[in-house]
């Protein structure tokens, strides 16, 4: 064994491991929540560590199992699966920090279940980042959907059970109804689901079969929320924030994109996207969804509500940019997936903050309370400017290379819409950081529920996460040179 | 089935009777264990047989792999004028999960009957589950079409005195046990009928020497009558929708062993025959035959698949919506069987395999359960998880495997099944199949959510956790249809086999 299968296995191993600890020392918070935070440590070394491979041209892979022929269970890393996996790691161990204070901050019932299946949750996303085809892909994805199920439905009560059911019903009943088709149909066709650069299927399929697979695989992935699929996100908002923070802004959803980006670029590639008509159909869907989606976030007062709506929208972006044909915009496409989650987490993390201080969660209720947790709105007007894609934040670039990919490709509605929806979240965003930092005069401003505001480590992994979101401003010309090999025909040999 | 081709698991002098001891250990299990002193020698002679059998059963598919065709004449008169046993592959599959099947019951029958049934009765009870052990296992070996009728009677009147003895638990069992045997009758009768037919068309009752004159014989309708009423007769023992009608009162009210036992293997011995008839008996050239399956059974497979789905969905009572699932999964099998090909047989017999292992594992599970807990309805067994942990852990793999859900063998039968009707281009199979599969995981949902995530009612009965005699056959039904999900070129290689055997042509 080389220390590439090694690496793969304990990117699978470490959260598993990470679960059945939780629930070995559940009795023992401190122990649990310690075990945890070591694991997002680790996890988080051992896909840089795959990421550094990957990039220096060396990607781990490895071959599981094969249930039957054609059929395996196989890993291999690539550019975007690495760059997923790298965000999504980190992103655990910093939301695990606020998890902790949230959590305890509120005294919620069924902590144990709660860490154990965020730990399964990370081995879904671990699976799903380094799937070397579809077939690993599906499993890690369904994974990641039973994994999440009882953390939407934490709170236990029956509006959670009928908003997990509606979660549930959508995510699985769209995998199961389009995507598995989907891939079985790509199987058929072409004897395995190889993630193959260039595309698996170009040149080897006629347009009619490749337009119905690209419509099914595209939303058989109800997880990217790709309208009209996407009803479950908001109604998903009645989960604890640190739910909402890292599954609704990373795991789940990133999940959904990151699976379009990968079908769009492996299995079809750009050159056989820029022939179908079922491409320019899901630009247009997606277009749509992207201004419907920031229309009606404005309408919304609560604001996990709101911000849920925005992630509607901004998945679509990605989408979008998977649906160009053309590789910059896959690049594009990329780095929005990242600085979206970084800029969305902040944004439910803050929104988590400010409930458990305040018992806030209408945006109507928020006004002035920036006085009283200037760091905490500071950071959520940050993380905003990241959203609307202004400098110097990390979303000015990747809203950039997506509005000219649009432009350049000729996908102008698109383009439109970006611009459009920038505009928009400028008007449901900045409103409440302002409000809140510099309210009108003699505004009553509500006191906290919690002696001593938001916990510290709520707050900690705040900061640090718009910290990172100015970081990847300086960083962004980096990661896109990183993400470039998708650009290119082949870039690990032996793929069929 | 390269995997046996190396096997040998028998002195050659055992070998060589190995088709009949197969039939023939559990049939003098049967008369043994009625004769029994007491209930715990009936268990231990149930056991023993079975397991007898499953040796058998592996040392012919061993003869089987190497051979092709295994001919077992009777007495020593050659067919066709003797009574001979013909094992082809497909048949060899079919003994394979039988014979273990029945070991896996005869195992969980230690415990499980004590609290169902009056323990006076535990002997007789063994012989007749031996009864319809033999039955089966004869029906899937003989190379003779009456007597495929003889052991399908032997089975059934097993049967019914097996559904009846589920009285002392629910008084329903005994219209229940009326209702299969009118049916049971029926099918039966409907059998004979055709056998008739195609005898008076032949002159001949052996399976091999009819499919050699029909093939001469052309399109006669008294051919095709015969073809229809065994169809339909055997339709109505696989439950055919809408032939269903005595499976869901016979499966909730049996006692738990002969609801497993039937579950996996009393419907797919039916299917069995009907593609023995279907595409080894009857010339492939005929028009008629493959008209009746694309245009009656193929529509009438995907309306139970369905129909019977939603019933599940609807219904209360958690052995019932097992009972209404397994008569739509009878539907999915069939819609593989009617595409008539390599690989739609092939998806076909692996999806027979698979729901034979989870369904034994949740029938076997309820039957944990039922040991401390009187429940009927799915309310009832709200969040039982907490209380019998490894009972309802088994059952959540098998409800897995019945959803399809990745890394179980139920989703590599239904991607399987997918792959064959999208090579035959059958995309309203296709679509079928994805509906049913998703209306399967509502009703799966509900199972789980009631067992795992609700609390129980204040005041309701607990249930205990079952004892390790039921736990362990519950646990390698559950632990195969993992395996199996994960590592498929047992059951993968024997479908295939099964399916060369009726097509020719491998995959």
């Amino acid at each position: 064994m080389t220390g590439d299968d090694l690496l793969i296995l304990l990117a699978l191993g470490v959260p598993l491991f990470a679960a059945a600890v939780t629930y070995a020392v559940g009795r023992m918070p401190d122990v649990r929540e310690t075990m945890t935070l070591v694991a997002c440590i680790a996890l988080s070394i051992i896909t840089i560590s795959m990421f550094m491979r990957t990039g220096a041209g060396h990607p781990p892979s490895l071959v599981l199992a094969e249930p039957m022929s054609g059929v395996e269970i196989a890993f291999r890393l690539e550019p975007l699966g690495a760059l997923f996996a790298v965000m999504a790691s980190v992103l655990w161990g910093v939301n695990s920090l606020f998890s902790i204070g949230y959590m305890r901050g509120r005294r919620e019932p069924h902590q144990t279940r709660f860490y154990m299946c965020f730990a399964l949750a990370m081995f879904g996303v671990m699976g799903v980042a380094m799937a070397a085809n579809l077939f690993t892909l599906f499993i890690f994805y369904e994974v990641l959907t039973f994994s999440t199920y009882p953390l939407v439905t934490h709170r236990g009560d029956e509006a959670a059970r009928k908003a997990g059911r509606t979660y549930l019903a959508t995510l699985v009943g769209a995998s199961v109804v389009l995507f598995l088709p989907g891939i079985i149909a790509v199987t058929a066709l072409m004897g395995s689901s190889t993630f193959t650069p260039g595309g698996l299927l170009a040149a080897r399929v006629d347009d009619g079969a490749a337009n119905i697979i690209l419509l099914l695989l595209t939303f058989g992935v109800a997880k990217a929320a790709l309208m009209p699929l996407h009803g479950w996100l908001p109604s998903a908002m009645v989960a604890p924030a640190p739910v909402s923070a890292l599954l609704h802004a990373v795991a789940v959803v990133k999940a959904g994109v990151f699976t379009v980006l990968k079908v769009s670029t492996y299995i079809f590639g750009p050159e056989l996207i820029s022939t179908l008509w079922a491409a320019q159909l899901i630009l247009w869907v997606a277009a749509g969804g992207i201004v419907v989606a920031s229309v009606v976030a404005l309408t919304r007062d609560d604001l996990k509500a709101r911000l849920a709506w925005s992630t509607v929208g901004q998945l679509s972006y990605v989408t979008a940019a998977a649906m160009l044909p053309w590789a910059n915009g896959l690049i594009a496409g990329g780095l929005h997936m990242v600085f979206h989650a970084v800029a969305k987490i902040t944004l439910f993390m803050c929104a988590g903050a400010i409930y458990v201080a305040t018992g806030a969660t209408k945006v109507s209720e928020m006004e002035g309370l920036g006085r009283r947790m200037p760091v905490v709105f500071v950071c959520f007007m940050l993380a905003s400017f990241s959203i609307i894609g202004l400098p110097p934040m990390a979303g000015m670039w990747s809203k950039l290379l997506l509005v000219t990919a649009s432009f350049g490709s000729g996908a102008w509605m698109v383009a439109a819409a970006m611009i459009v929806s920038a505009l928009l979240s400028v008007c449901y965003l900045l409103p409440l950081a302002f409000r809140a930092l510099f309210p009108p005069m003699a505004a009553p401003v509500r006191d906290f529920v919690r002696p001593g505001g938001a916990p510290g480590l709520a707050v900690a992994a705040i900061v640090i996460t718009a910290g990172a979101c100015f970081a990847l401003f300086v960083l962004a010309d980096a990661m896109a040179a990183y993400l470039e090999p998708l650009r290119t025909e082949s870039f690990v040999e032996g793929a069929p | 089935m390269t995997v046996f081709d190396n096997l040998y698991v028998a002195a050659p002098a055992l070998t060589a009777h190995a088709p009949i001891l197969v039939v023939l250990a559990p049939l003098v299990g049967a008369c043994a264990a009625a004769l029994a002193p007491g209930a715990r020698t009936g268990w231990v002679i149930s056991v023993v047989t079975t397991l007898f059998a499953v040796w058998m059963a592996v040392a012919v598919a061993g003869e089987v792999a190497r051979h092709g065709v295994v001919q077992y004449a009777m007495g020593g008169f050659a067919p066709p004028l003797g009574i001979a046993f013909r094992i082809d592959a497909l048949g060899a599959g079919m003994g394979l999960l039988v014979s273990t099947m029945g070991f896996l019951g005869a195992l969980y029958s230690g415990h499980a009957l004590a609290s169902e049934i009056d323990s006076q009765k535990h002997t007789l009870f063994q012989a007749g589950y031996l009864l319809c052990v033999a039955g089966f296992l004869g029906l899937v070996f003989t190379g003779d079409a009456f007597n495929a009728f003889v052991f399908l009677e032997v089975s059934s009147i097993g049967t019914y005195a097996l559904v009846a003895a589920g009285e002392a638990r629910d008084r329903r069992a005994l219209p229940a046990a009326f209702t299969y045997l009118i049916f049971g009758t029926v099918g039966a009768t409907f059998y004979v009928i055709g056998v008739g037919f195609l005898y008076g068309a032949t002159g001949t009752l052996n399976m091999a020497d009819m499919a050699a004159r029909l093939g001469t014989l052309g399109d006669s309708s008294a051919v095709q009558a015969g073809f229809a009423f065994i169809v339909v007769g055997l339709g109505v023992k696989a439950a055919m929708f809408p032939l269903h009608g005595w499976l869901p009162g016979t499966y909730s009210t049996a006692p738990s062993l002969v609801s497993v036992f039937l579950a996996a293997v009393a419907t797919k011995s039916a299917i069995y025959l009907m593609a023995r008839f279907a595409f080894d008996v009857f010339p492939q050239t005929t028009t008629f035959g493959g008209l009746f399956i694309k245009d009656v059974l193929a529509p009438l497979a995907a309306a139970g698949a369905i129909i019977c789905s939603l019933q599940a969905i609807f219904e209360t009572e958690i052995r019932r919506m097992l009972a209404f699932s397994s008569i739509a999964q009878v539907g999915f099998i069939l819609l593989g069987f009617s595409l008539a090909s390599a690989a739609g047989m092939s998806a076909a017999l692996f999806y027979m395999f698979a729901h034979a292992l989870m369904k034994t594992a949740l029938f076997m599970a309820l039957g944990a359960l039922a040991i401390s807990l009187r429940a009927k309805r799915l309310d009832d067994l709200a969040g039982v998880a907490r209380e019998a942990p490894w009972s309802v852990a088994a059952f959540g793999v098998g409800a897995a495997s019945l959803a399809g859900v990745p890394l179980t063998m139920g989703f590599l039968a239904k991607w399987r099944l997918i792959d064959a009707a999208l090579g035959a281009g059958a995309i309203w199979i296709v679509a079928t199949l994805a509906i049913g599969s998703l209306l399967t995981l509502v009703y799966v949902g509900r199972m789980l959510e009631a067992m795992f995530f609700r609390a129980p009612p204040p005041g309701a009965a607990r249930a205990k956790e079952a004892p390790v005699g039921v736990l362990a056959p519950l646990w390698i039904a559950a632990g195969l249809s993992i395996w199996f999900g994960i590592d498929a070129s047992l059951p993968e290689a024997i479908a295939d086999a099964g399916a060369a055997a009726l097509f020719g042509a491998p995959r």
